[in-house]
């Protein structure tokens, strides 16, 4: 059934239609859609699950994974501070290997207040051993949560699907809404390997010495690595049933590309569009939307980046005293592989501010300006 | 043809808490715990924060425990617990009992705000706070729960504590949770009791257990019990309940009420004290004593 949808109510239908069990909120700006239906659909029945109205993010992680650990299929979602706020459990969660997801949509950080976006409070996460999917349109979220609980609960990972503040949480967008029988079919009930319960008591978590610690963040990390070839598997799957492939990255002219734009989120849409205005113009670039950030998709970014000449990569985000953080984190993945070719690394669009089609015209024209990057980043847009 | 008495045991003797555990000489934590056990049974879940019971139950893989634990972080044993009891009723658990253990910081200080989230939310599980007057896992520091003119680590004899003990058992009235009420590890049968009642009732329920720390008391090991015994005689921690934070009940009158000086004299904890400080600290103790006993009063 085709739906006019806003991207947040994208998330709530997702986890809708993955009958979660357990959802555990507090309400953020610009996440509140979100639980708002959710919290209707559990009081009319739509949803069979336990809405908790926690007092802080950080009590919605921890309810989340108290209620993963006791076997239940678990969802919540959050915002730039309250995602901060969790940190600590996020830890937690993927450490105890619960496969909890979470949608963040991504807001820049404060100070000074602010709610728009950019991607800082969740590459901020980067390490904390979750799964992340960016997306960029609402058609995409609703998609991503069902493939995400089927990645998670498979390799017992937590997942954050993020979206963009507003450019995509409050953008209303035409909805293919999957079937229910047929999502049933695609993602059957979480069944856990083990549970709290006291029927088989053990304890979880406890005091780790060094002889047992390390072996447990190995496996994690074996299993993080498997995500790869099972997001493209649960992503063939999905487009067999519903006709949308789900992948890692969305790669767009890249295979004749000279220049290679590297994008995420909604200004990977953008880029989109701008790339079919540059082509028009004579100019061979092409762009590689990255859609899961965690595990890396070392192989799809060398695949797709390894005809081209020179890649610009455009982060809305920054890593102070670094580069951009896809632009560092492409520069790893490309490293010892092919042709050592430059990379520009450029910053647009922090805290809200627009990323349009000429924003990468300007990436393009500097790409092509120079043999090198002029220094470590490139910035688009910023009043100097 | 012998008329022997059979022993008549007030406690059940399954034991939920194994021996062997890491527990320190005199450990009222231990009891405390081996005694709530006795009255929830087999069908419990523990959420255990950051505390001394967090090391107690046995390093990684092992555990002394016949109930399950999940081990969580220090601030969330009240969310974490409410997870649990979440995720069993949906996974198809109505039944067992969901318990946040947590230790005098881990509720007094930074579990408090998940705490009376949950409390107010009223939540369906039982808050137990094993009280030792500080941070012992860490090394003896202060939390708020920590006396007035104890020494801690943080709290040199120099400049011991200043402040009186936060009432946290007000603070879980403001709550009217339905029930409440505290206890200490010298009397058995009433933690035992009042466990049971909290298991019959559903919604937020919050036990208080005292639960002397011999080493980071400076005390002997063996007097665990009798200081577990002095501070209620003394009214330093009456043993009461309330119910929807307005029926206060005391459980166990003293006879004679008895001075503080014995009970401080047993831990080194309070050797520094001079007399016109142990006044003052006897003062404070009357002048609490007086105001729940008309709390009780007035039920």
């Amino acid at each position: 059934m085709k739906k006019v949808i806003m991207g947040n109510h994208a998330l709530s239908y997702g986890a809708m239609l993955a009958r979660a069990q357990v959802i555990a909120a507090y309400p953020i700006t610009p996440q509140t859609q979100v639980v708002e239906l959710l919290s209707e659909m559990c009081a009319d029945g739509t949803l069979d699950a336990k809405f908790i109205k926690v007092e802080s993010e950080h009590s919605a992680m921890a309810a989340c994974i108290g209620a993963s650990a006791a076997g239940a299929r678990t969802f919540t979602a959050t915002s730039s501070q309250g995602l901060a706020l969790m940190h600590e459990m996020l830890h937690w969660a993927a450490g105890g290997r619960l496969p909890i997801v979470m949608g963040d949509i991504n807001r820049a950080m404060a100070p000074g207040w602010t709610i728009w976006t950019d991607q800082n409070d969740s590459l901020s996460q980067r390490d904390t051993g979750w799964m992340q999917y960016y997306c960029a349109s609402n058609q995409e979220v609703v998609d991503t949560v069902l493939q995400a609980y089927k990645v998670s609960e498979a390799l017992s990972i937590p997942s954050m699907v993020v979206l963009d503040a507003f450019a995509l949480s409050h953008t209303y967008e035409v909805v293919d809404i999957p079937e229910a029988a047929k999502v049933d079919a695609y993602l059957p009930p979480f069944k856990p390997r083990y549970r709290v319960s006291p029927s088989d008591p053990r304890a979880f978590g406890g005091l780790t010495s060094p002889e047992h610690y390390m072996e447990l963040r190995y496996n994690l990390q074996l299993d993080m690595e498997k995500a790869p070839a099972l997001i493209e598997k649960t992503g063939r799957e999905y487009e067999k049933i519903f006709g949308r492939y789900l992948g890692q990255v969305d790669p767009y002219l890249c295979d004749d590309a000279e220049i290679v734009l590297v994008t995420s989120g909604t200004a990977g849409y953008t880029a989109h569009v701008a790339v079919d205005e540059m082509r028009e113009a004579g100019y061979k670039v092409g762009n590689l939307r990255m859609k899961v950030f965690r595990p890396f998709p070392f192989e799809e970014v060398r695949k797709y980046t390894a005809r081209a000449k020179k890649i610009a990569v455009v982060d809305r985000n920054i890593s102070y005293g670094h580069h951009g953080i896809f632009s560092q984190e492409l520069k790893s993945a490309i490293y010892g592989h092919g042709d050592c070719k430059p990379v520009f690394g450029f910053i647009a669009g922090l805290g809200g501010r627009d990323i349009t089609p000429s924003s990468f015209r300007e990436v393009v024209d500097t790409t092509i300006s120079l043999d090198h990057p002029a220094g470590e980043i490139g910035w688009i847009g910023v009043k100097k | 043809m012998s008329k022997e008495k059979k022993m008549k045991l007030t406690l059940p003797t399954e034991e939920l808490v194994g021996p062997g555990n890491l527990a320190c000489q005199g450990c009222g934590a231990n009891l405390a715990l081996r005694y709530l056990l006795k009255a929830l049974g087999k069908k419990t879940v523990l959420c255990i924060p950051a505390c001394c019971w967090a090391v107690i139950d046995g390093p990684f893989p092992h555990s002394c425990m016949g109930v399950p634990i999940y081990h969580c972080a220090f601030e969330t044993a009240a969310s974490t617990a409410t997870g649990v009891k979440a995720g069993l009723e949906m996974t198809g658990d109505a039944e067992t009992t969901v318990v946040a253990w947590a230790g005098d910081g881990g509720t007094f200080d930074i579990g408090l705000q998940a705490l009376s989230g949950a409390a107010e939310r009223n939540d369906d599980i039982i808050y137990v706070c094993y009280d030792n007057e500080a941070y012992m896992n860490t090394g003896i520091q202060r939390s708020s729960a920590t006396p007035m003119g104890a020494w801690t680590t943080t709290t040199p004899v120099k400049f011991f504590k200043d402040e009186p003990k936060k009432d946290i058992d007000a603070i879980m009235a403001a709550h009217r949770i339905p029930y409440q009420a505290t206890a200490s590890i010298a009397y058995p049968e009433d933690v035992y009791k009042k466990a049971l009642k909290a298991k019959g009732i559903k919604g937020t329920r919050f036990l208080h257990i005292y639960a002397p720390c011999p080493t980071g008391w400076k005390s002997r090991p063996e007097d665990a019990v009798k200081l577990g015994r002095m501070v209620v005689q003394n009214c330093i921690f009456p043993l009461f309940e309330v119910e929807h934070g307005e029926t206060y009940k005391l459980t166990m009158k003293p006879s004679t009420k008895k001075p503080i000086d014995d009970y401080l004299k047993l831990q080194g904890r309070f050797r520094h004290l001079k007399p016109e400080t142990i006044k003052i600290m006897q003062e404070a103790v009357d002048h609490e004593w007086a105001r729940l006993l008309k709390l009780c009063e007035n039920r």
